[in-house]
């Protein structure tokens, strides 16, 4: 098939590919459990929330946009499906409404910034104060415990499925779905168009209000999905979950060589940022450094990232 | 004019990465000359100004001002020199003012204090523009607010106020309306009296007729040849340009026009238009002239349904459109090829096939997912069909000349299959042998009935093209006439708003 042919070729185009492997080879010499297999999968395991979130902020970054509620939003989704679960509500219908309430969130995103013509960054800001307030007052301040032991509850942050574990199949197929949808889809077509050039998209017909709530939907839905797995590897949604998790997943994408102007970039890209972000916390928390240095190094990478490529342009 | 020339450029070439661009070419001016230089897109035009202004090297050859050898390593060193371009995008800083737009990186201070001296500014700066005996622009105004042939003044003053010797206008014409660009034209005949040099780029032939004294053509990087004005017709200089007999300008046009495909009633968008009627029959060119400002491009917006409330009602093959979005025209079959086309028609930053794709979504897709190989086809066909030269499909198209720009643009309209096409000033910024592409592909549509609305500010191909002519005033249908009775007196004279509004039938 051809599509596979082109996630090759877009690996291999990617540099900070080469990064990520050359961070991996220097942590394995450096850590002797680097290479563990417990701690490959706990590292998977962490970085899918992130990747989830940064699948999502890919979108919108590619329409030109910029999502800052995704903790916020995270934290309430994720509140508001622990209550349904607390209340003794069959798990699976809770996870498939908290997704519908992320996915609702994030069309109020994508509402204010078309129809009320907002800026991404604006509306975003105060949604993001907005979701987290709104979190607080239904919480009470205090973390939601005692949530369903069903198996379905479980699996979805604790499980393991042939001795991988789940969010790491979770976070895959969902970056395998949106990888089609990207490329292969009319929508995917139309994200890309809208932020290369709003005006002359919807001279072409495209209607990109439409898809920037779409876009915005995605990404509400996929955070409270994230919301979700920290809430069962928990067993308690936390009032203050997902803070300043926006940073991570917007350095993740940008990191992935996504363009903040809109219309350039690949969610390939945004899965190696997310997993260049996790091994660096990974491997500096293995090599004992202090999380006050690590926070540091982090923004360098960051730094490094986005200067390595503006030269390769 | 005898003598030294002011600028001489003599068997100049020049290569990028081993695509020679330049071959032996010359060109030389006189002081107070207005010189034209013409070719088509890639012809090598703007590499020889880039190489006289210093921003590229030369790989061979000589360049002399007055008789002495120079080499520019930097366009700093030409401008010392009194050489200054004026380009098509103008170096205006729109919230700043006419004087601040003026003194930009030289202002004048009181000493080494760093405190402006605004008063000096201005009274130089209301010199500089009295010197181009222009005298309706007011230093204090936000540069923003005028009109773009009045920004282009204020970069003209700007040029002539550093003792410009040689200036270069790029394409200045194309965004001025025709008032502006007789100031223009005045502004250009003061510069010729005070001795300076101009280059005069432009696709437009009436134009050069009318000011330059002479005409260097190139084509495909290599000197074709230096004439006086006098000495050339239109035939003549587009042979040079194209390298073979062209034929006529306007391509043949027979047409039996059908029943009526298009109709507008009553349209209006409030300061902007009234009361607009028309129709539009199977198979035929309706020209829409017009002054620029006056309305037209706002109309064929609101037809498509991008921009602004309407009033009125549009019909297609007799049924109401209810049009809110362009998507809804292109539904209905009408296509809109954008006057601007960089920042309108084209996602510059993207393939040409990912451009022809845009508007044909539903043509290539099943529920939702692209089909690779029905829009690989398409993209094919079309670029086949409109003679699109590329390196293939997978070319940006903000690389492309601008005549390739437009027929992508028109290609991915075709797509539609469309019965009402609307181009509005088709054939901007297109070379010679591209304009006659267009005109062809737009007869060859009409006879396969499709209904054009062609908006121009271009009277000769508004003569040249259209079975109808619309003449728009102030927002007004101010004249229809049909082609055998339009001349171009007669459509300035109703679009100037010379004459009263008479409405067919």
């Amino acid at each position: 098939m051809k599509w596979k042919d082109n996630l090759l070729k877009d690996f291999s185009k990617l540099g900070p590919l080469i990064g990520l492997i050359m961070m991996v080879i220097f942590l394995g010499f450096m850590s002797d459990s680097f290479f563990t297999l417990d701690n490959i999968f706990n590292l998977l395991r962490q970085i899918s929330v992130n990747a989830l979130i940064a699948f999502g902020m890919t979108f919108v970054i590619l329409t030109a946009g910029i999502d800052l509620s995704v903790g916020s939003l995270l934290a309430l989704g994720s509140a508001l499906t622990a209550g349904l679960l607390a209340g003794g509500m069959d798990p699976v219908l809770a996870i498939l409404l908290g997704l519908l309430i992320g996915l609702g969130l994030g069309a109020v995103n994508g509402l204010i910034i078309t129809k009320g013509k907002v800026a991404p960054f604006i509306a975003t800001l105060a949604t993001m104060t907005i979701y987290r307030g709104a979190t607080l007052v239904y919480t009470d301040g205090r973390p939601i415990t005692g949530l369903s032991d069903s198996f379905a509850f479980e699996m979805i942050g604790r499980g393991y499925v042939f001795g991988i574990p789940f969010p790491v199949i979770l976070m895959l197929a969902v970056f395998l779905i949106l990888y089609f949808v990207l490329r292969k889809t009319v929508f995917g077509r139309q994200v890309y168009a809208v932020g290369g050039n709003e005006e002359a998209s919807i001279l072409s017909g495209i209607k990109a209000d439409r898809v920037k709530i779409g876009v915005y939907s995605l990404t509400g839905m996929l955070s409270v999905l994230a919301g979700i797995i920290l809430t069962s590897r928990l067993n308690s949604a936390q009032p203050t979950a997902g803070e300043m998790f926006e940073l991570d997943a917007i350095a993740a994408v940008v990191i992935g060589g996504t363009s903040l102007m809109g219309g350039r970039g690949r969610i390939t890209g945004t899965l190696i940022g997310a997993l260049i972000i996790g091994v660096i916390d990974n491997g500096l928390n293995l090599m004992n450094v202090s999380s006050f240095y690590q926070q540091i190094v982090k923004g360098g990478v960051i730094l490094l990232a986005v200067l390595l490529d503006r030269k390769s342009k | 004019m005898a003598g030294t020339p002011f600028a001489e450029m003599q068997g100049v070439s020049k290569s990028f990465s081993g695509n020679q661009v330049l071959k032996n070419v010359n060109f030389a001016i006189n002081k107070g000359e207005i010189h034209a230089l013409v070719g088509e897109n890639g012809a090598g035009k703007s590499t020889l100004i880039k190489i006289l202004t210093g921003i590229h090297k030369r790989d061979d050859g000589v360049i002399r001002l007055n008789g002495k050898e120079v080499h520019f390593s930097h366009p700093k060193q030409a401008e010392e020199e009194g050489i200054m371009v004026i380009h098509q995008e103008l170096n205006i800083i729109p919230h700043l003012t006419v004087t601040e737009n003026m003194f930009l990186g030289k202002n004048i201070t009181y000493g080494k204090t760093g405190i402006l001296n605004t008063k000096e500014m201005k009274k130089q700066c209301e010199a500089n523009l009295q010197k181009l005996g222009v005298s309706n622009i007011d230093p204090d105004e936000v540069a923003g607010n005028l009109s773009v042939g009045k920004q282009q003044m204020i970069e003209i003053a700007r040029a002539t106020s550093t003792n410009a010797e040689l200036i270069v206008m790029d394409e200045p014409t194309a965004a001025l309306t025709d008032r502006e660009i007789e100031s223009l034209f005045k502004v250009v005949e003061s510069l010729r009296k005070q001795g300076v040099a101009v280059i005069y780029i432009s696709h437009r032939m009436e134009e050069i007729f009318r000011i330059c004294d002479r005409i260097t053509v190139l084509r495909d990087g290599e000197y074709i040849g230096t004439e006086k004005i006098f000495d050339v017709d239109f035939d003549k200089i587009v042979k040079m340009m194209v390298g073979r007999e062209l034929g006529d300008r306007f391509p043949e046009r027979h047409h039996t026009a059908g029943n009526v495909v298009f109709e507008v009633k009553h349209l209006a968008r409030k300061g902007l238009f009234d009361d607009i009627s028309f129709s539009v029959r199977e198979g035929e060119i309706l020209g829409v002239a017009g002054l620029m400002g006056a309305g037209r491009s706002e109309i064929m917006e609101t037809i498509f349904g991008y921009s602004g409330k309407q009033y009125g009602s549009i019909h297609l093959n007799g049924q109401e459109l209810a049009i809110k979005h362009p998507s809804d025209a292109i539904k209905a079959g009408i296509g809109f090829i954008t006057e601007d086309r960089k920042s309108k028609g084209l996602l510059t930053d993207f393939s040409i096939g990912d451009n022809i794709s845009i508007t044909n979504m539903t043509s290539i897709s099943s529920n939702g997912v692209i089909l690779a190989k029905k829009e690989h086809q398409l993209i094919t066909e079309l670029m086949n069909r409109l003679n699109v030269k590329a390196t293939g499909a997978d070319q940006e198209t903000k690389t492309l000349s601008g005549g390739n720009q437009q027929k992508v643009v028109i290609a991915k309209w075709l797509g539609i299959e469309p019965k009402l096409l609307i181009l509005d000033e088709p054939t901007r910024g297109v070379d010679v042998g591209a304009k006659k592409e267009i005109y062809t592909i737009m007869n060859e549509l009409t006879k396969s009935g499709v209904a054009i609305i062609m908006v121009s500010s271009e009277l000769p191909e508004i003569l040249g093209v259209s079975d109808r002519i619309m003449v728009i005033h102030e927002g007004k249908i101010a004249k229809l006439f049909d082609r055998h009775e339009a001349d171009q007196e007669k459509i300035m004279t109703a679009a100037a708003g010379g004459e009263q509004i008479e409405m067919e039938g």
